[in-house]
């Protein structure tokens, strides 16, 4: 029965076959090229960043449907993005360390008790602020279970708090969008704090390494990740395809275009705006989580205001209002981000200047933004619509 | 016959400005009224205040057989007790087709898990269908809403006001842009409609009301000047003075 809905959904649906298509040749032919695999071609770095990308995909894809299609201009996803990754980090920091704790202390003559392996753990992680007692936020961190429930459960509270707060209020538009960069700004200010209990402003580092697979080469584990990658972002799409051609998606886009007649006609609009702000922000903190383990290391920076608004960019250059279009945006830009700002490119002098890419990278960035506004307001993602006109 | 909606004494005032004062107004069951008004005569502030959009700083306006108070309800709550409002301008969904914008405003369970579980039946499919035959858009059922012309416009928010089976309708300047042909039809609709719901209509166009041959409230100033047929009222001194000038 079940999957009888699936097959009519995918085959009235074409679009979602060939997105999870292309994903997944793609996702083949990484594999196949790369150095855990045995032909090098692809490079584990290269795995590594293909694998944060479809991560940032996933996450203008929750920025698509919160903005694209509800008309919330929220400039604070990243942060329930890098809570998921903060949350996930917590546990591997935690094993990995407790392992290593473990290992060195094998050899004395009594094993440790258990307040002295909570002590010597703390000193490994906190040693660096100045601490060694485990601050409450951590007393989860011992279980992978329910440190994964928190990648879920911190950042969907947190939308949930936040966003019943604002749309009660009846915030909307830019007042909102300000709102929202409040919050991700008091929430990086926050953890910058050195009291904070998430190490500050050195973040939580170390993360490529998964506890107990020391042995296990890291083109594998870049493999692994970029496989979950891939899975999350072919699932969320699709889920994110079910939300948006449901009756629940003509009401969201009835909101974006006239939040009051969607009153009149009986629909309270303030559940309907918090049902798409917790799911996406739920979305956008599993990318997370998938994300810094590839990346290694997060902090604070990860969550300045800036970050949320290179995902509007992202999506609007994609195109708003259609989930392809958001990834398209995200694959793109953040592709050719890297490309720029890594020095892949020579600087090019010109005797009384030299243009050097990383800073004008963000001019070009922001040059192609007001392009995209001004002359194909539908995006990337309209282009794709002319092709298939044509 | 019983009321349907009872608006006692209700005042309300923006700034200073007493946009409403002490205003009382009754209608009943399957009644069909028609509302005129000067400009700034509190036309629009009444809706408002029975649809929830505007809290009356005074007074009370009772729903139903219940006499439920709608003062503290919200917008959504009014809508689902079953009082639709039109606009004046028409305000349809000009993304969506027309059988999306009859479809959400079709009266289902409007909670955020049922709506996105919400299977469009064979039953439902069908009531949209009658209901795009009524406002005669049934050959522009797949159209999106926003290439529809002006009138047709107005024709699919009606629809979409008698998809939400309301038991009151409040109908602000149908008429409004429209031509003359399309005027006709629209007042056989509001009349149609009357038939088994109460029907509010504010209009300034005096042809139209005296095609829609109902009984007439006047409010001047934030309440009511004059009430009776459309004859009683145009020779009321009161009436006269008001639109005239003295």
């Amino acid at each position: 029965m079940q999957d009888a809905v699936l097959t009519k959904f995918l085959l009235r649906h074409p679009s979602v076959l060939v997105f999870l298509g292309m994903l997944a040749v793609f996702t083949i032919a990484v594999t196949v090229l790369s150095e855990g695999f045995g032909m090098g071609i692809v490079s584990t770095s290269l795995v590594k960043t293909l694998g944060k990308t479809l991560c940032l995909a996933l996450a203008a894809i929750a920025m698509d449907l919160v903005w694209g299609y509800c008309g919330i201009l929220s400039l604070g996803h990243f942060a329930f993005f890098g809570l998921g990754g903060y949350m996930i980090g917590m546990w591997l920091m935690y094993a990995r360390t407790e392992l290593i704790v473990l290992k060195a202390n094998a050899a004395a003559a009594l094993p440790l008790t258990p307040q002295e392996l909570s002590d010597a753990i703390g000193v490994q992680i906190f040693g660096v602020v100045g601490g060694s007692e485990f601050p409450a936020i951590w007393a989860f961190s011992d279980s992978f279970i329910l440190q994964l429930l928190l990648v879920v459960l911190v950042p969907g509270i947190l939308a949930l708090v936040f966003g019943w707060l604002a749309f009660r209020s009846r915030v909307t538009g830019v007042y909102l969008s300000i709102l929202t960069q409040a919050m991700t700004l008091a929430l990086a200010l926050y953890l910058f704090q050195n009291d904070s209990g998430l190490r500050g402003n050195n973040g939580l580092s170390g993360l490529q390494n998964l506890p107990g697979l020391e042995e296990t080469s890291q083109a594998d584990v870049s493999l692994w990740f970029f496989w979950g990658s891939a899975f999350a972002l072919g699932f969320c799409y699709v889920i994110a395809k079910l939300i948006v051609e449901s009756k629940l998606g003509n009401v969201i886009r009835a909101i974006r275009d006239d939040e009051s007649r969607v009153r009149f006609l009986g629909y309270n609009v303030e559940g309907y705006k918090l049902f798409v702000f917790v799911i996406t922000a739920i979305m956008a903190a599993i990318a997370g989580a998938i994300y810094y383990p590839q990346a290694g290391i997060i902090n604070p920076a990860e969550l300045a205001p800036i970050a949320s608004i290179y995902l509007a960019v992202w999506v609007a250059i994609g195109g708003r209002g259609r989930l392809y279009g958001a990834v398209i945006g995200a694959i793109f830009v953040s592709l050719l981000s890297s490309f720029f700002t890594g020095g892949q490119i020579p600087n090019i002098s010109l005797g009384f200047y030299t243009i050097q890419w990383v800073d004008w990278w963000l001019v070009l960035l922001g040059l192609s933004f007001v392009i995209a506004t001004l002359y194909a307001p539908k995006g990337l993602g309209g282009l794709v619509d002319k092709f298939k006109k044509a | 016959m019983s009321s349907l909606l009872n608006v006692n004494g209700i005042s309300v005032s923006f700034d200073g400005f007493k946009a409403i004062n002490d205003l009382s107004f009754e209608i009943a069951e399957n009644e069909l009224r028609a509302i005129i008004g000067p400009n700034g005569a509190g036309k629009s502030t009444f809706m408002d205040i029975v649809t929830g959009k505007t809290r009356p700083d005074m007074g009370d306006v009772v729903w139903g057989e219940k006499n439920v108070s709608l003062i503290k309800k919200s917008e959504s709550d009014i809508a689902r007790l079953g009082i639709g409002r039109k606009f004046q301008r028409p305000t349809v969904f000009e993304d969506q087709t027309v059988e999306d914008n009859l479809m959400m405003a079709l009266r289902n369970d409007r909670a955020p898990f049922a709506v996105l579980f919400y299977k469009f039946s064979n039953d439902d499919k069908q009531k949209v269908v009658d209901l795009a035959d009524s406002i005669g858009l049934s050959e522009d059922i797949n159209r999106i809403a926003g290439e529809l012309s002006h009138g047709q416009k107005q024709w699919l928010e009606i629809g979409m006001l008698l998809a939400q089976e309301p038991r009151l309708l409040l109908v602000d300047e149908p008429a409004a842009g429209m031509t003359k042909q399309e005027r006709n039809k629209t007042v056989e609709l509001l009349k149609k409609m009357a038939q088994n719901h109460a029907v509010v209509v504010v209009e300034h166009d005096m042809e139209f009301i005296r095609d829609l041959d109902c009984k007439v409230t006047v409010l001047h100033e934030g309440s009511v000047l004059a009430e009776g047929s459309l004859e009683q009222v145009i020779e009321n001194q009161d009436v006269i003075d008001v639109y005239l000038g003295r």
